[in-house]
């Protein structure tokens, strides 16, 4: 089981990092082997998703705890590098080129009547502070709210219900206006990013590998982690929280631990699909959002460790055909496919192949004791 | 001596019925009479005219008024006979009806009767004065309060006459005020403060802006503006307080509907342990049924789904059998809600009793599927549901106005409070279904068909959210996303007051409700949820049992 699962991460690796983006600058335009601007920028949004997905299985398939809040982590990471593309468009903004704007503010600023950019925006303009913010400011998040929460033994479905209430309550702030974070149009209208333009493919390219890059260290950390002694107590707490505290483990941090983690993890994510979606709004962090990550979890093969991968692989690309084949019935497709994978695939996609077998052996299993009564007439 | 009592009584009698029949006699003019006046009114010449008018008030005649309003109008013509007389006649629609004897006729030559700016005002102020002397106390008060704010103290006269004989005592207290709005404009400095101390005793809400306009007039003496102001300050802290009750009613009203969804999320997730997140869906399938139950008692409408359009037809009823639409409504609505919550149930969440997660996963896809079919069969925008007119009117007690439809709502929650809680304790199936909470295993070992009672109580659970759902719409719109908005306030609820505590329920619903009113008027709407949500999730971190905490002894309870 453990040789073949590393192939396919080495193939999936070499396939998503080297193949792809090689055929998308080297291959001949106009043959089949090429591959263009415009998937190369989808299949980077999917594997932005797919991060946060591992972030939601690590928590929900591997520590038992489902959030339902890790969109909030995911847009917070987003914001923070936002705010730095936002001010870096300065010259560039249509107030500023209109004569409206001396103190290059982002536009939405200047349409909304701020006076001046306000001092939580100032330290923005550093791009290592951003990144580092990225991190900081979901990390602080969790770890206030997870505190308080494992403190008082809060879990199960009253911790879904509690990350749900945060996640609504964070998405109905950032839709304010005087919030200062754009109301709902968010942030957008992008320009450049260290310098390098944003639209042009080279940098898009990049921002693509550097997801993959990322994508490839989770991966390996999860893992990692999952073999350690942590991963052993981890998986423990899921499956019997009492008799691990009983014998003597402070749950509690450990599930602090992870759970800041996974907010990191989403963080970064949403930091990387920003510059390649160009646009960040407070409906990415509503509840329905934080389901649908998670919904890629249950198609993909929960507690598995690239099942979220292809899950949000999987879902995103289905959601991409089916809204435009099908508009109207494009959540009937999504709830449905939701209701299927937890009625009848609990571990999803990459369990097919387990259950598949299972099925197989039940059959002959059956067929087999069905010939034995028989065999023995009265 | 006791016939001496019953002489004084008789006489008293006596004396009453005489003043009764004086009262008809001035009042009820005989109708020849007055129709006479009335044509002499209008065929007067000159300075006597306005004078005529003006008497015919005193009649307070309903036919006068309304021939007046038809004057004004210019629906009131002459038409010249052959024989010379003149024969005056109102349009009514097509037909022309004579003055003098009422009956309808056809005019030869019709020509409109003039009025001159004069007699117009003479016209106005007579059906003012009519209106004053309307029989309805409501009409009354209301034609009264706004002559006052006219401040056209030509009307002092017969307002003071007026409040002589009036014997109501809401018309009394609106023949105050407005006799001290128009001392108001009075240019005795005396006679304004005196009445600008008087409105603010009474607190009169419609005087405010024009005493702050006094504050600040120039034409005001110091002592009148000093006075002013502390009438209006009196009068604010009076509106303070008014609006602080309407707060707290329309709290209770929003809390009452947020107890009865609570209440059967209550059932399901606290007595079952199911998540539904469905539960808001529930209420929007309920929310519709009302809209369908009310177009079929109308018109009608067309459905669409997958294509195909279905025409449900509608019994055009109206009038008062159209407007009890809703009393049907309400039942249904229980009825539709809790047949979805069984298919749901029969279909979905019984495979999932022992995975709580999962059904919360499984059951917000299906909320996700229901959404989606609201949209396409009752298209994505919002649906109107009209209010029955027994439930649009309201009351004002000391100027607080409380809708009808409120007030009901609030009757109603409290009606099914109690039906829930007569259900749960004193019927066999309250028994089997809290035997079958308490201990499944158990109540199966004793012959309690568990799935039946599963399937009954979340059937039970899911058409109280209909119930709300009906509630809604009476408040405010149906549209597809009506379940997203109360699903997190009801799960909220659910567990401040304690996950499997009825009576916590109830608490944390009226508490959530008025709370998040009572912030969303005090800062603006959405700022005020906002600090709901976080004051109920600090509270939870801190206490997660809630308010009324399960005491187990149980580990993983």
């Amino acid at each position: 089981m453990r040789k073949p699962e590393n192939l396919i991460m080495m193939i999936g690796a070499l396939l998503l990092l080297v193949l792809l983006p090689c055929l998308n600058a080297y291959g001949p335009p106009d043959s089949a082997l090429h591959v263009s601007d415009y998937t190369i920028n989808l299949w980077g949004k999917y594997l932005c998703y797919g991060i946060l997905a591992i972030s939601v299985n690590l928590l929900w398939g591997y520590t038992g705890l489902l959030s339902l809040g890790q969109c909030l982590f995911f847009s917070l990471g987003g914001y923070a590098l936002g705010m730095h593309l936002m001010l870096k468009i300065g010259k560039l903004g249509q107030y500023y080129q209109a004569g409206n704007n001396p103190l290059e503010m982002p536009d939405f600023m200047v349409f909304m009547g701020f006076p001046e950019l306000p001092a939580h925006w100032v330290p923005f303009h550093s791009f290592g502070f951003s990144v580092l913010m990225v991190f900081v400011v979901p990390g602080v998040v969790a770890f206030l709210f997870g505190w308080l929460a494992f403190r008082s033994r809060i879990k199960g479905v009253y911790f879904s219900i509690l990350t749900q209430a945060l996640t609504y309550a964070a998405s109905l702030m950032f839709f304010q206006n005087k919030f200062t974070f754009g109301g709902n149009n968010g942030l957008t209208d992008f320009k450049t990013m260290l310098g390098a333009n944003l639209n042009d493919a080279d940098v898009r390219r990049n921002l693509y590998i550097a997801t993959v890059l990322l994508l490839i260290a989770v991966v390996a950390l999860v893992k990692w982690l999952l073999g350690t002694k942590f991963g052993k107590v981890q998986k423990a707490i899921r499956d019997s929280e009492n008799r691990v505290l009983f014998s003597g483990y402070a749950t509690t941090s450990f599930k602090l631990f992870i759970f800041v983690l996974c907010a990191l993890i989403a963080g970064a994510a949403g930091a990387l699909y920003v510059p390649q979606v160009g646009i960040i709004n407070p409906s990415e962090m509503t509840t329905d959002k934080s389901l649908e990550a998670v919904v890629w979890v249950a198609v993909g093969g929960r507690a598995t460790l690239l099942g979220p991968v292809y899950g949000a692989i999987f879902v995103n690309a289905l959601k991409s055909w089916a809204t435009t084949a099908y508009p109207d019935y494009w959540y009937i497709i999504l709830g449905g496919l939701f209701v299927l994978a937890v009625l009848f695939a609990p571990n999803g996609i990459a369990g097919l192949p387990q259950q598949i077998k299972d099925i197989a052996v039940g059959w002959k299993r059956r067929n087999a004791s069905s010939i034995e009564p028989g065999a023995t007439p009265a | 001596m006791r016939t001496a009592i019953l002489m004084k009584q008789f006489a008293l009698a006596l004396l009453m019925l005489l003043g009764c029949q004086n009262l008809s006699l001035a009042q009820g003019l005989p109708d020849a009479a007055v129709r006479q006046q009335l044509i002499e009114a209008v065929l007067a010449e000159g300075e006597d005219q306005p004078e005529k008018i003006e008497a015919l008030a005193e009649t307070g005649s309903g036919m006068v008024a309304a021939v007046l309003a038809q004057w004004r109008a210019g629906n009131l013509l002459v038409d010249a006979s052959p024989d010379g007389a003149k024969v005056l006649f109102t349009r009514e629609g097509i037909d022309a009806v004579r003055l003098d004897t009422g009956v309808k006729f056809s005019p030869l030559a019709p020509k409109e009767v003039e009025t001159t700016s004069k007699t117009r005002k003479a016209i106005k102020n007579a059906l003012d004065l009519i209106a004053v002397a309307s029989p309805d106390p409501g009409l009354r008060s209301a034609a009264i309060g706004k002559l006052g704010m006219t401040q056209n103290t030509d009307y002092l006269p017969m307002l003071e006459a007026r409040q002589v004989k009036e014997s109501d005592a809401g018309v009394r207290k609106a023949l105050v005020e407005a006799i001290s709005v128009m001392q108001l404009a009075d240019e005795d400095d005396v006679v304004c403060i005196a009445a600008v101390r008087k409105l603010g005793e009474m607190r009169s809400i419609p005087s405010l802006d024009l005493l702050k306009g006094m504050i600040t007039s120039e034409d005001e003496s110091e002592a009148a503006k000093a006075e002013a102001a502390k009438s209006v300050a009196l009068i604010e802290s009076y509106l303070k307080k008014v609006e602080a009750a309407g707060t707290v009613f329309r709290g209770l009203s929003a809390g009452s509907v947020l107890l009865v969804v609570a209440l059967g999320l209550a059932i399901t997730f606290g007595l079952m342990g199911v998540i539904n997140m469905a539960h808001g869906e529930m209420m929007a399938v309920g929310a519709y049924t009302t809209y369908m139950v009310q177009n079929i008692f109308g018109g009608g409408l067309t459905l669409s789904l997958f294509g195909f359009g279905a025409h449900v037809p509608g019994m055009n009823l109206t009038g008062a059998a159209y407007q009890s639409y809703f009393i049907w409504a309400v039942p249904a609505s229980f009825l539709m809600a809790a047949l979805v919550g069984i298919a749901l149930e029969r279909g979905v969440i019984r495979f999932l009793y022992k995975r709580p997660l999962e059904s919360l996963l499984a059951t917000w896809g299906i909320s996700l599927i229901l959404q989606q079919l609201f949209r396409l069969v009752f298209g994505p925008n919002n649906v109107q549901v009209s209010s029955p007119s027994y439930l649009s009117g309201s009351f004002v007690i000391h100027d607080v106005v409380l809708g009808y439809n409120r007030v009901f709502v609030i009757g109603f929650a409290i009606a099914i409070v109690f039906v829930t809680w007569l259900l749960l304790t004193k019927t066999s199936l309250g028994l089997f279904i809290r035997a079958v909470m308490q201990n499944r295993m158990m109540a199966s070992c004793m012959g309690v068909r568990t799935e039946r009672v599963n399937m009954l109580t979340f059937g039970f659970g899911s058409g109280l959210a209909g119930l709300g759902g009906a509630f809604l719409s009476q408040l405010g719109n149906v549209g597809p996303n009506l379940g997203q908005s109360y699903i997190v306030d009801s799960f909220m609820t659910v567990v401040v007051g304690g996950v499997g505590n009825l009576i916590g329920t109830i608490c944390s619903a009226i508490g959530i409700g008025t709370v998040d009113q009572t912030l969303q008027s005090v800062t603006d709407p959405s700022m005020g949820k906002i600090i709901t949500l976080s004051t109920i999730i600090l509270f939870l971190l801190l206490r997660p049992g809630g308010l009324f905490p399960t005491r187990t002894r149980s580990l993983e309870g």
